[in-house]
């Protein structure tokens, strides 16, 4: 520390006339009408610039015809720390591809600690995450809960390099059928 | 005499009203401008729906304050099993009582003539005229300091009769300190004392209406701006906030001497220092700042250098000098908060060695400075 350092007086002046300076210049700006802070209204507002790589939301991918991707293989909900994900599988006839399906996936965001591995266990690039935050604050708990429908339809992504195989072609490529 | 009396009731109820206004307002004050000084954008939550509507009124998050009195209020109230009941429930009267009686001898206004305010009542007043004051004493200043010090037994009350070791410590450590800058804030004034001849802060004010050099105000802060330094750093000190807010240290103390009160007793403690800030911006303004004064202006309206006369009626001027008065009350309490989240606070061992080996020699010198040169002048001028 110098001598004018030490003797303290004259950095109080300098650090008031940078507190003050910050808190005149912010002032000005909400006085004329713009926004004086860095922080954001949150939730009615939320920041633009997430980064790319942000764990933020869960989505269900899709196949071309619009059904989810997942085939209920439950990897995601066993590799899950928070053990936030549940999903009850159904048999589909219909579908010769893929006869297991969720018929319900849910994921309680009160518990989700957005750690990715769901991610990555899925064998199906089923479920991904998404940079933009889902809209959590609530009052209530229940409201925490995302349904299948939500996590397929709020920002619908379709997988394109997996098309969905046309039934009786592609049926000997795919496995033992 | 009946007339005496309304007006001094009336006189009571605006300074109890403006009192407790700025100590639920600085609450937001300081909650918005800590938030503007640090880049963001503070209490906006609390809210009052009209009843029966979904409209809320946010108004700027102004209704946190009135939320924090309300928790106060609705908590439940704990007391220790003390073996001094009597002393730890009159202790927080006895830290906010003071606080509110040194305003009475502040000065918030110029000359009141009710006559000529509303001219109904000028049979019953007659020429009757009244300093806009609730007393005004000779000894003003004596009764601001010794009100002043009242306070330190209520902190010392408070920790002593709450029977814990951490209250009792945080009660040491407040006595200490407050005792240690009353002292300072007592010098500090004494040169000023000297240079206006009298301890009537009517009178002082008064004497600081005039112009000198012909274009600088003739307040306090001119001629004495070395103790107007050495008092608001002094004064915050006594007020015990950051960063001299040494008798609360989570870490140590927990909350010093209010560890042990809870719901209403722990609000009017809170309560108490947020309308200290009040009180000190008021003494400030009125020492240092003019008070109520306008450069240029006096009881009939202003009259700048050249003979260019403005005339005003009463009523304007009456208004004008207790909105001069707030105007320069609440920019004092605004620089108190920003001086507050600036600066860390200090080791418990600097704070009295700032005021012993620092500010106490300081005041000492200004005060012997001030004294020559007023001995000085008056031989000049003799």
């Amino acid at each position: 520390m110098t001598w004018w350092e030490r003797v303290y007086f004259f950095e109080i002046a300098r650090g008031i006339a940078v507190t003050g300076g910050v808190f005149l210049h912010n002032m000005w700006r909400w006085i004329s009408g713009r926004k004086g802070a860095l922080t954001t209204y949150y939730p009615e507002e939320t920041r633009a610039d997430y980064a790319a790589g942000n764990r933020g939301k869960h989505i269900l991918t899709q196949r071309p015809d619009g059904s989810p991707q997942c085939i209920a293989c439950n990897l995601c909900a066993t590799v899950c720390p928070a053990l936030c994900i549940e999903i009850d599988a159904a048999f589909d006839p219909e579908d010769a591809a893929h006869p297991k399906y969720p018929a319900r996936f849910e994921i309680d965001y009160s518990r989700c600690i957005f750690c990715g591995l769901c991610v990555e266990a899925c064998p199906e690039d089923a479920i991904r995450m998404v940079k933009e935050v889902p809209q959590l604050p609530t009052f209530d708990r229940g409201h925490m809960w995302l349904t299948k429908d939500e996590l397929l339809n709020w920002n619908p992504q379709r997988d394109v390099a997996k098309p969905y195989p046309v039934a009786g072609k592609d049926r000997k490529t795919r496995g033992p059928a | 005499m009946i007339q005496d009396l309304v007006i001094g009731v009336v006189f009571i109820g605006y300074a109890l009203g403006m009192l407790m206004t700025f100590g639920t307002v600085l609450t937001w004050v300081e909650r918005k401008q800590a938030a503007i000084m640090s880049d963001r954008i503070g209490a906006n939550r609390a809210y009052v729906r009209i009843p029966f509507t979904q409209i809320k009124l946010v108004w700027l998050g102004l209704f946190h304050g009135l939320a924090d009195g309300l928790k106060m209020l609705l908590k439940e109230d704990f007391k220790p099993r003390t073996y001094d009941p009597y002393a730890y429930a009159i202790a927080p009267w006895l830290a906010f009582t003071p606080v509110l009686l040194v305003f009475a001898v502040i000065p918030f206004g110029g000359t009141l003539v009710p006559a000529e305010l509303v001219p109904g009542l000028s049979a019953w007043f007659g020429d009757k005229s009244y300093p806009m004051q609730i007393a005004r004493l000779d000894a003003g200043l004596l009764i601001v300091f010794a009100f002043g010090g009242v306070t330190i037994i209520g902190a010392m009350l408070a920790g002593w009769s709450s029977s814990n070791k951490f209250s009792l410590l945080g009660a040491l450590r407040a006595g200490s300190q407050m005792i240690s800058y009353e002292l300072v804030l007592g010098l500090t004034l004494l040169g000023l004392i000297l240079i206006y001849g009298t301890l009537d802060l009517t009178s002082i004010v008064q004497q600081q209406s005039g112009v000198i050099l012909g274009f600088l105000p003739a307040w306090g802060i001119v001629y004495q701006p070395f103790a107007a330094i050495l008092f608001i750093t002094a004064a915050m000190a006594e007020n015990r906030r950051i960063p001299f807010d040494l008798p609360e240290a989570e870490s140590e103390l927990i909350a010093g001497y209010f560890t042990e009160y809870s719901a209403m007793k722990m609000g009017l403690f809170m309560f108490a220092e947020f309308i200290e800030i009040a009180i000190i911006a008021a003494l400030f303004t009125t020492l240092f700042l003019g008070g109520y004064n306008l450069p240029y202006m006096s009881d009939s309206g202003f009259v700048f250098p050249g003979n260019y006369v403005v005339h005003l009626s009463h009523w304007a001027v009456v208004v004008i000098q207790l909105l001069t008065f707030l105007v320069k009350v609440l920019a004092v309490c605004s620089f108190q908060i920003l001086v507050r989240w600036t600066l860390p606070r200090l080791r418990y061992d600097q704070v009295l060695r700032f005021a012993w080996k620092f500010m106490f020699p300081l005041a000492l010198a200004n005060l012997g400075v001030t004294a020559v040169a007023v001995w000085a002048l008056g031989v000049m001028n003799a």
